[in-house]
This record gives structure tokens, sequence and C-alpha cells, in this order.
């Protein structure tokens, strides 16, 4: 059985602010219930004291002195920004006061 | 709409509440979390930004090594263990005050965990208080809610947003469920968010001002029946910001969540809102799909690897811990427990330690950190801290006194006008003209006026009466406006009526 189905993709296309058909849910189940199943292959053959592999690059604690360093003025920073105002970046409201 | 409440006296009768705490909090680093921008405080909006904390396509963050060694720093303090090896993960949501859709945090694999801090109680109880996790993350940016009538984002047009603040290294304390507090619940919330800000403040990791933002609470409060295990459905109360509001914020929610249960209704678990202007809480929002995070590993940053030299490196670098430093203060300072408590529970410990170590005595410093700062930070019903009177202006003002140029109260009159943003205190002194009157000649003449008005008591003093000059004393302060310098007036009454003193 696919350890994911149509019901988990409408979900993360929901969270991931995604709209998608409902042939696109479909195929999308179909794809990513492959991929999904490739993985669990390559888990079965790690053994359960193998961690989880985060990242594929041999590499540690690539870490930055804390000196200041590049930084933009405000013009460089809002030169993208579909709206701006008194220096700031306007955007619609959005009513979650988190 | 206002929630019903019951007693706080009867809700503890009925119920026993659990608490939690979420504490935020901003290391002072020089740059950020990821990105070699400036991390200051108060500057021009988004002036202290680069591509990486606007998140724009193809930029690379790098981790900063001493935000990584102040959050070692901080588990160490709080008595965890440190992960050998962690990662970063992305936290996934919408919300413009995170350009990239994603806060870069830590998932399962904190850098600190299974800790705990010893909090001491305002009658020098000690409680301990279990911390689950203590992890990295970023801080987001700032928005400001523009029209609607209130200001706030309910009936806002739109918002404006600076992201100086986005990128500013957060470590995020979590405690274990915290049982047992009783009654003490709200004193022990606020003594736990005191202990922990102290700690970051002490280490040097944050410059741990509330009223800033550098740390920031959410409390988490559930109640159940008195003897059952399973804990009682929680509310989380956000950004409770000062040492006050967590503990009239965890009062409160007990009181609420008493009056539902007790009415035989549910707690929703939702997300509420502090207000600190009615000293109640609002729903937020309920708890969803958009706590579904969609957390994995972020793929641009590497692990951390901890070694044991590097964590004991740290370790060794640690300040004298708060408790004995606590102790220490107290013995160079020659205050009683009761007065010393009386400081510490006032939460200006730090400022009579700044005040004399800016050359105030240690009994000036308690005079005007207990006395008048408390009295008016009492009728403004903020903390001491908040009134916005630095160690430096009490240093001045007590100057001021010594060297004779003001007395008592006129002091009061010039932290008026500091307190009202005219200056120092000496620009306060010459602007109001608040100086005592020291003209011999000015004061000489108010007391032979004084002399002549009352001249059964001038012969009351010559006859060797001395403590009758209080009423030429009086009378003389009462023509100068109160301000002569009390001594050197009695000094000259005396002089006059060739009495010796």
């Amino acid at each position: 059985m696919a350890a994911i189905n149509r019901d988990d993709v409408a979900h993360l296309a929901q969270l991931a602010h995604i709209e998608m058909s409902a042939d696109e849910l479909d195929r999308m189940a179909g794809e990513l219930a492959v991929i999904v199943d490739s993985v669990k292959s390559v888990s079965e053959v790690a053994g359960a004291d193998i961690p989880a592999t985060s990242h594929p690059i041999p590499l540690t604690n690539v870490l930055r002195e804390d000196v200041v360093g590049h930084v933009l003025t405000a013009g460089q920073a809002l030169s993208g920004a579909p709206d701006a105002q008194g220096g700031r970046f306007r955007v619609p409201a959005i009513l979650e006061e988190d | 709409m206002t929630d019903a409440t019951l007693s706080f006296d009867v809700a503890m009768e009925k119920f026993d509440p659990v608490l939690g705490f979420e504490v935020h909090v901003e290391l002072n680093t020089a740059t950020k979390m990821f990105s070699s921008a400036p991390n200051v405080f108060g500057d021009e909006p988004n002036t202290n930004v680069n591509e990486v904390d606007l998140g724009l396509p193809g930029v690379l963050p790098v981790v900063n090594k001493k935000a990584v060694e102040s959050s070692i720093k901080i588990g160490l303090a709080l008595n965890c263990r440190i992960a050998e090896s962690c990662t970063f993960a992305r936290k996934h949501y919408f919300y413009p005050d995170t350009p990239k859709n994603f806060q870069t945090s830590q998932y399962d694999d904190p850098i600190a965990y299974d800790g705990f801090l010893d909090v001491e109680l305002s009658d020098g109880s000690i409680f301990r208080v279990e911390i689950e996790r203590a992890h990295m993350e970023e801080d987001a940016g700032k928005l400001t809610h523009m029209g609607g009538a209130t200001g706030r984002i309910q009936g806002a047009d739109f918002s404006l947003v600076d992201y100086n603040r986005a990128g500013v290294p957060l470590v995020e304390i979590v405690t274990k469920p915290i049982q047992g507090a009783g009654s003490r619940a709200p004193e022990l919330a606020k003594a736990y968010v005191a202990a922990v800000r102290e700690i970051v403040k002490n280490l040097g990791v944050s410059d741990a001002k509330m009223e800033r933002g550098n740390v920031r609470c959410d409390a988490n409060v559930s109640l159940r029946p008195y003897g059952q295990e399973k804990f009682g459905t929680r509310s989380e109360t956000k950004n409770v910001n000062s040492l006050r509001a967590v503990e009239n914020a965890v009062r409160f929610e007990i009181q609420r969540h008493a009056a539902v249960l007790d009415s035989g209704n549910t707690i929703v678990q939702e997300t509420r809102h502090w207000h600190e202007d009615t000293k109640s809480t609002t729903s937020g929002r309920p708890k969803s799909d958009a706590d579904d995070y969609r957390y994995f590993p972020e793929p641009d940053l590497l692990p951390i690897l901890a070694t044991p030299e590097w964590v004991e490196s740290l370790r060794a670098e640690l300040p004298e811990p708060p408790a004995a430093r606590r102790k220490r203060l107290q013995a160079d300072w020659g205050y009683t427990d009761l007065e010393f408590r009386d400081v510490v529970n006032a939460g200006v410990l730090d400022e009579i330690e700044e005040t004399v170590a800016a050359g105030a005595s240690a009994a000036v410093a308690r005079k005007w950190w207990m006395g008048e700062i408390a009295r008016r930070a009492k009728l403004a019903d903020v903390d001491p801290v908040a009134l916005g009177v630095t160690p430096a202006v009490v240093v001045e003002l007590d100057a001021l006194i010594r060297s004779g140029a003001i007395n008592d109260k006129l002091a009061r009159e010039v932290l008026d006008g500091v307190l009202a943003g005219e200056g120092t205190p000496a620009d306060v002194v010459q602007s109001r003209g608040l100086a005592v009157v020291s003209d011999d000649g000015v004061l000489q003449s108010a007391i032979d006026t004084a002399l002549a008005a009352q001249p059964e008591v001038a012969d009351k003093i010559r006859a060797g009466k001395i403590q009758a000059v209080g009423a030429i004393v009086g009378g003389v302060m009462k023509v100068t406006k109160g301000q002569a310098d009390a001594g050197r007036v009695r000094e000259l009454i005396l002089k006059t009526l060739g009495v010796e003193g």
C-alpha cells in the first residue's frame, strides 16, 4: 500500500497554498506514492543502527564569525517589493495575530 | 466580549493548575543568526537586512558561531545536556513577518535538552522547573497594522513590514509541564521568567530588556480537578511581555478556565492574546491545520557538532550564577534579608547594582529605586524599570542633593521634568528654576520677616528652646516655596538670634 494517498496530497497542497485540480491531485498522488515507496525501500536496507541522513555532504560546523558584513540600503531592500511605504514593505492585512 | 471568571481563591479550591512556558530570548550578537547583517534594535526600517534576511532566491545562509556558543551557554546555565550533534529545520508558515515563508529553527534535535532551573519565590523557598529543551532559531520581522480604529489587526487596511528584526538569533526555552505550584502559580510564572531573564543577562548573551522584546513569554495554563493525573485542556497566552503581565495573565487564565469548567463547559485549545489595558485575554485562533508546519531538515545548513572540548571551554567561561551573585551583592550592600528580598521582588537588583557602580551609595540607590521610583511605577501601573529612570539620573539627582543645589522635595520635581523628557536633572534644574535659594542675603531677609511675624517664637529660641526653631524654618520655607536648604536656614536663624546650635 502506498504511504501517501490523495487526501494527504490535498492536505499538503492546502498547507503549501498550492491550488490543485481534481485531475492534478489524482496524478500527483500516484507520482508521490512512487517516490515515497522508493525512499521506503532504501529505509529497508538501512538497519536500525543507521541514523537518518539529513545532509548528503560529510561536513559539519560550517560557521561564520560574528562580524558585520554586507548590508543593503532600505532603497535596495525595497527595490523588488510590489508595494512600499515609508521605508517599509506594504502588505495586505492578514487576519492572524501571531 | 468579556469572559466570566471565578475568584482566584475559589478557582484554587476547586482546581489544580498546570503551567508551561515558552520563553524566547533574543541574543545580542553583532550580526544575525544566518546572515552578516547587523543585529541592532531601533534603527531605520529595513536598513539592517541583506539578501539572506529577505529570503531572496539563491542565497546561502551561514550559521553565526557566536550565536551557537551563546545558545550552548544558555543550555549549560539551565543545567541542560548539550546535543553532541544537532541540525536546523524549516518550519513553514505563511505570514508577512517571514519573507522566506519558513522560519529556520530546530525540530527534533535541539542543541540543549533535559535541564532544570531552581526558581526562588518571594518567601525564599525554591521551586524546581524542569526544562524540556532550548533550541536555536531566528526572529521574524515586525508588522505595523495601519488603518482601522484601534491599531490592532482587526479592521486594519494594510500592514507595513520592517525586516530589521528578521533573522535576529533567538533561543526558545521550553519547560516541561509544571505541576504542584498550586496557588503560587502566578507568582511562580513571574519568578520563572524573571530567573530566565536574569540568567541570560548575567551570561551577557542577551540585552534581556523585556520592554524591547528581548525576552518574550508564551504562557500555557490548564486546570484539572485535584487528584486527577491527566492534564486538562490548555490555552496558550502569547507575547506576555513584562514580568507583571506574566503573573497577571496566568492568574487571569486560571480564573477564566475555572469559570468555564465550573459551569460544566470545556476549554477550547487555542491561542489567547493578553491585553494590558483590560488585564484580560481574548480568544486568538484555534489550533488547527495551520499548526502543521511541515518541518524538514534545512538543506542549506550543515549539522552542528558540539565537541566535549568546545562545550567545556564554554562552561569555563560561564560567569558567577545569579543566586551566588545575589548573596555577594547583599553582603556588599549591607541590606537586611527583608530589604534585599524586596529589592529582588521589585525587579530592580540590576538597576541598583548599576546605580552603585555609577557612584551612588547602596543606601541612596535603594532609597530611590524602592522609594520614589517604586511609588511612581505603582501609580503608573508599570514595572519600576519601565518607568524610564536610569541609574545615571539617580546618581545625578543624588549628587545635586549632596551638593546642596536641590533638596529632596525639589528632587522629586526634577524627576518630573526628567520623565517629561526635559533632559538631564541638571537641565531641568536650570530650565524650571528649581535650585535651592542659597543666597544668604535672600534667606536672611526671609528669616527676618519670619522672626518679626512670630516674636514670641523668637523669644523662646533666645531663651534656649532650640526645638522651636522649626516654626521659623517652616515660615522661611513657605516664603521661598520650599526652595531653601533647611539646614542652612536653621544655622542662619540661630546665628541671627545669637544662640548656639
